[in-house]
């Protein structure tokens, strides 16, 4: 008997989980494939910067000027003689840090705040959630900006404040996750089973919720970079001698009569990293089949 | 001559993963004053057979391969889109299954109602009004004038189906196509709009194709039956035919699948494994004063190794009186005393305990499977957690498991979304089975399937049941279902037990008027006749 | 109805006392005196400015007198330009930006609901693909880039339209209302293809294609309200995004509205005008969220009924 069940087990057809189903579906998708790839690149490329960089970042050559792109500058020099290449690496860098550190804080707070109010419901949910409205209502932008000009322009302060806006959605996504599956049938069956708190939630509820999470934070990033280059547009983000993308289109975009690569590489820069971001968030939505979560 | 006449008709669906053929040659007629009836499990290609008609099939996926349907001399696959939409709504109007998601939740149903009129009829509105008005009267809407100034949302399904039903006569078509209308209405409701149609039917004299899975349904209306399977038409003729005489084997499964019959009542000592009494299950909802009382002071006893039917319509509170029992509702009053142990007083590893010997089967076997989990793992999480085995007798018992349930071993690594529905619910009966219950709550376990599929799991719940001794609260609002497993039967209705007693008496002899207008409902009455 | 609107406009309060609150307080802990930078400020005068601008009182004090000047609608002397006040300057700047807001609200509206529906009606056809890669543009191309780009483009190297300025020259309204408005007209396309996909996969469209309704009928009387709810809870949110985007545009095209003083203010450390400008546009932004919510709930007639008892 033991002999004919265990071979019967190990000759079991292996299944198709819907996250190897979700994999599949998404490396059909061409857009969201390059998408990846792109970024990955980028993120590579931000990585390796201080070893790969073409000239160093801080050395002017005020002889040379701003000139065009050549074989010694493939994206040209800057006013100071700076090459243009080096700095939109350099910047990339503080870019995607921004992007990626904010969103990750979003997501730490938001996806706890959102699990906690879902699962435990009553009175504390519409507590937790209430203070979610009363800050949703709240003009963020204008108070990032105020925040800015009294503590100075501080790339700490940046995360945590960007951070601290983009949680907000964050934990309602996550809420109304967790809500809708603690209806579930099958959540309930676990319920019955006998099983704890804590391991419904870790077993049946956060791998049902993650979908939404996933396709959310990368939608995240892009609008977290943009809050950042625009910030720093202003002036109000990142300061000299630290560059972003967003401050290289500030300072392109006041020369751009006599140089316009100085705004158009930076530009290119910062547009190509939202698309392939944009791309691969509409891809993952497509292939978990997530609705509704932003638009 | 015809009505409507079908003659090899085949529709395909093409999309990116294949090709899908979802009806084949089937040519069939529907005469004029008549009710005809197509029969199929999903799947079968019964609508979409006649949405392709219509020119309702979206198109792509959907593609006409070939055929006719000529309707008054004109084929309607060669018609223009445009020529179709002057027939649409004028000579062949459509009702639907779910009448809730088929009328606009942002129109009233005046506008709603007054729309093919004005369209096709040209009327003025206010000449529209008052037909609609009449109309709203005819399909038995009390005060039909303030009705026509409400929104959808105002009215229950059974409503909104006479609503939908007006709509669809307004223009006094030739040819109502009715596609499942009485499926997600509850039976004392169907019974009525069965009533409705059959009775419009003859005063009006107009042709009905009316669509159903149910052999019963139809029973008692149609005057001509046909029966689809697969996207093929296996088999056509006058019900006495089919029902008396039918001949190709599918037909003949799908009478043998219809309910029926009753469990030979062993007479089971009374020895209570459940009493309950005064139970009160309530809610309050956020921003309702009223709570709602789902289970109102109910009291009552499972005996050990009966099958205790449970029956009343939605909203009557079954699903509520089962779950509390299991503690899954919160109980507001009253106690539940399992084996001697009142259930109410239990939390934490007491509870567990007991949970271990107490289960649960759902009606949605789609939604109660982790979809991230594989058969094994289903099935492993409660052995491991109630110590049922270890881990080295673990596949040994899982494996034991699914040829309990009658799934094949090989299945085993597998997720859910690979299952058909009837699979799905052997994963579920095994999920419960795997702790060694002695009382199973199924709450409409058989509700969600397909009629063959229906009388498996059926079967199977029943010889399990027998093995393993079990005592079992069967919760369904369908009354044949019921008749043919319980030994016992209580009716539920608005929260209250309203009669019980042994399940011969209850349908032989009902006591009370709301039992005997459920009984009354039930379709098939000329089946049994 | 009436009753939902009480309840949100009783919500929205609180918000509003909090973004004053906390502003006030933001600023009166910012590092340094607003006069600590004017080199020649000799002791008594400084005095005398702190007590003309109530400096010498103590936080809590200034704290309420700052709330009764607001209940009066007064914000305050600004500190950089102390002859004016803050109410002056704010008024000077708000019909410009009202006027560029409204354009850019307008273009957004126009060519992103069009631009969404048509994708929605033939999905993963040109019809859906071409309009949707513009609104992907739309979203990757920030206003700080795009505003340049154009001016670069229309304005320096073509020489069609003027870039700077609001109202000086004909035309000059052209590339900053398009600038503001692009971002919102592609996130509005995709917002209502979106939700017109969602609403054309209903059952009761079947019913009115069953009707024989042509299908624009069938799209305009059945699917648009119910298509369109997700963008008209969408201008609450667009209106503050609108807000914020003046900022840049407005120093883009050197346009002299609310945004621009707004910058300048936050780099001069103009307190009072910050603290004005961010508790007038806070306010603003509140009431559009609360307009918007309520027209979303508005179309909804079951939100409506909801709410209907308590109205009477």
């Amino acid at each position: 008997m033991s002999t004919e069940t265990s071979l019967s087990l190990t000759d079991a057809e292996q299944g198709s989980s819907l996250w190897h189903d979700a994999w599949i579906r998404l490396s059909k998708n061409k857009m969201a494939v390059g998408g990846g790839c792109i970024l990955l690149t980028f993120i590579l490329v931000a990585l390796l910067t201080p070893w790969i960089a073409p000239y160093s970042y801080e050395t002017q050559n005020l002889d040379l000027g701003a000139t065009p792109p050549s074989s010694a500058h493939w994206l040209g020099t800057d006013i100071f003689g700076r090459d243009v290449l080096t700095q939109i690496m350099y910047g990339g860098r503080v870019s995607l840090a921004v992007g990626f550190i904010a969103t990750g804080v979003a997501l730490i707070i938001g996806v706890t705040w959102g699990a906690v109010a879902g699962y435990v419901g009553g009175r504390i949910d519409a507590v937790m959630m209430r203070l979610v409205d009363i800050l949703y209502a709240l003009p963020f932008m204008i108070f990032i900006v105020l925040l800015m000009v009294i503590f100075g322009r501080n790339v700490l302060l940046l995360f945590l404040a960007i951070g601290a806006v983009e949680w907000l959605t964050m934990a309602r996504i996550m809420r109304s996750q967790v809500q809708s599956l603690r209806q579930q049938e099958f959540v309930e069956a676990a319920v019955s089973l006998g099983l704890s708190p804590a391991t419904i939630i870790r077993r049946h509820v956060i791998p049902n919720a993650l979908g939404p999470i996933i396709v959310y934070t990368t939608l995240t990033i892009p609008s977290v970079m943009l809050l950042e280059a625009f910030l720093s547009f202003l002036g109000l983000g990142i300061q000299p001698p630290q560059t972003s993308w967003g401050l290289l289109i500030s300072y392109g975009a006041e020369t751009m009569e006599e140089y316009p690569w100085l705004l158009l590489f930076p530009g290119l820069a910062l547009t190509i990293t939202l698309f392939s971001l944009n791309f691969l968030g509409d891809g993952l939505r497509d292939a978990l089949d997530v609705r509704g979560s932003k638009d | 001559m015809s009505l409507l006449k079908v003659d090899n008709l085949s529709v395909s669906f093409h999309t990116r993963n294949g090709s899908h053929q979802a009806v084949k040659n089937v040519s069939f007629t529907v005469e004029p004053r008549e009710i005809t009836a197509i029969i199929g499990e999903s799947g079968s290609g019964k609508s979409v057979s006649c949405y392709a008609m219509l020119g309702l099939v979206p198109s792509p996926p959907g593609r006409i391969d070939g055929g006719s349907a000529l309707f008054e001399g004109a084929d309607l696959l060669a018609l223009s889109e445009r020529e179709l939409r002057a027939i649409r709504g004028r000579d062949i109007a459509m009702i639907f299954q779910d009448p809730m998601t088929c009328l606009n939740p942002f129109m009233t149903i005046g506008q709603q109602l007054i729309e093919p009129l004005r369209l096709h009829k040209g009327l003025t509105a206010k000449d529209a009004k008052v037909r609609a008005i009449e109309l709203l009267d005819e399909v038995g809407i009390r005060s039909p004038a303030d009705t026509f100034d409400s929104y959808p949302h105002e009215f229950s399904g059974g409503m909104r189906q006479r609503v939908m039903i007006a709509m669809a006569l307004i223009n006094e078509p030739k040819l109502l196509i009715a596609d499942e209308p009485t499926t997600a209405l509850d039976v004392t409701i169907q019974a009525q709009i069965l009533r409705l149609i059959a009775d419009l039917q003859k005063n009006r004299d107009i042709g009905v194709l009316f669509i159903s899975h149910d052999l019963a349904v139809v029973a008692d209306i149609a005057d001509q039956i046909i029966v689809m399977e697969q996207g093929v038409m296996v088999e056509h003729g006058s019900p006495d035919a089919i029902f008396n005489h039918a001949q190709h084997p599918y037909t003949q499964k799908l009478l043998a699948a219809i309910p029926s019959g009753h469990r030979t009542a062993e007479r089971i000592k009374p020895d209570p494994l459940i009493a309950v009494s005064h139970l009160r299950t309530w809610f309050y909802p956020s921003n309702v004063k009223e709570p709602v009382k789902a289970v109102d002071d109910v009291s009552l006893e499972i005996h050990r190794g009966e099958v205790l039917g449970l029956v009343g319509e939605s909203g009557s509170g079954k699903s509520t009186l089962g779950r509390s029992l299991l503690r899954l509702a919160p109980i507001t009053e009253g106690s539940v005393v399992f084996d001697g142990i009142d259930l109410t007083q239990l939390e934490g590893n007491p509870l567990k305990t007991f949970r271990r010997r107490m289960q649960m089967i759902f009606q949605d076997p789609f939604a109660s499977l982790n979809p991230r989990m594989t058969v094994y793992d289903t099935l492993a999480e409660p052995l491991l957690l109630h110590k049922i085995c270890d881990r080295k007798s673990l596949d040994a018992t899982i494996a034991t498991l699914m040829d309990d349930v009658g799934l094949a071993r090989a299945f085993i690594r597998k997720y859910p979304h690979e299952f058909s529905g009837g699979q799905r619910q052997r994963i579920a009966i095994g999920r419960a089975l795997a702790t060694k219950p002695e009382f199973i709550v199924a709450d409409e376990p058989v509700s969600a399937l397909d009629v063959t599929i229906q009388a498996q799991i059926l079967e199977l719940l029943i010889a399990l049941g027998r093995e393993h001794g079990l005592t079992m609260l069967f919760i369904s609002h369908d009354m044949a279902v019921i008749r043919q497993i319980a030994d016992r039967v209580m009716v539920m209705y608005q929260g209250k037990l309203v009669e019980q007693g042994d399940t011969e008496e209850v349908f032989g002899h009902p006591r009370e008027a709301y039992t005997q207008s459920l009984l009354a409902s039930i379709p098939g009455a000329a089946l049994s006749a | 109805m009436l009753r939902f609107m009480l309840i949100r406009i009783l919500q929205a309060l609180p918000v509003i006392f909090v973004v004053i609150t906390a502003t006030f307080f933001l600023v009166r802990s910012a590092p340094g005196g607003p006069f600590d930078q004017e080199k020649v400020v000799i002791p008594e005068v400084k005095k005398a400015l702190e007590a003309q601008y109530k400096l010498d009182l103590p936080l809590h004090e200034q704290y309420f007198a700052y709330l009764g000047d607001l209940a009066q609608g007064d914000l305050g002397p600004s500190f950089k330009y102390p002859g004016r006040s803050v109410n002056e300057i704010l008024f000077s700047g708000l019909p410009v930006t009202a006027e560029l807001g409204f354009y850019a609200l307008l273009i957004a509206l126009c060519i992103g609901v069009t631009a969404g529906v048509f994708a929605s009606l033939r999905p993963n056809t040109a019809q859906d693909y071409i309009p949707m890669s513009f609104a992907m543009i739309g979203i990757c191309m920030p206003s700080f880039l795009l505003g340049p780009l154009l001016v670069l483009v229309f304005g320096i190297w073509l020489d069609w339209l003027p870039i700077t300025g609001w109202g000086d020259i004909p035309g000059d309204k052209i590339l900053p209302s398009i600038t503001l408005g692009s971002a919102y007209a592609a996130y509005i396309a995709r917002l209502s293809r979106a939700g017109m996909l969602e609403i054309l996969s209903q059952d009761y469209i079947r019913t009115a294609r069953a009707k024989g309704l042509p299908e624009w009928l069938v799209v305009t009387r059945h699917a648009l309200r119910g298509g369109l709810i997700p963008v008209i809870a969408f201008l609450g949110p667009a209106f503050a995004g609108l807000l914020a985007g003046s900022f840049v545009v407005e120093t883009i095209f050197q346009i002299p509205g609310l945004g621009r003083f707004y910058v300048q203010a936050a780099f001069n450390r103009d307190y009072t005008m910050i603290l004005g400008t961010t508790v007038f546009l806070s306010t603003l932004i509140v009431f559009f969220n609360l307009v918007s919510d309520i027209a979303a709930a508005w179309l909804n007639p079951r939100l409506r009924a909801q709410f209907k008892g308590g109205s009477q």
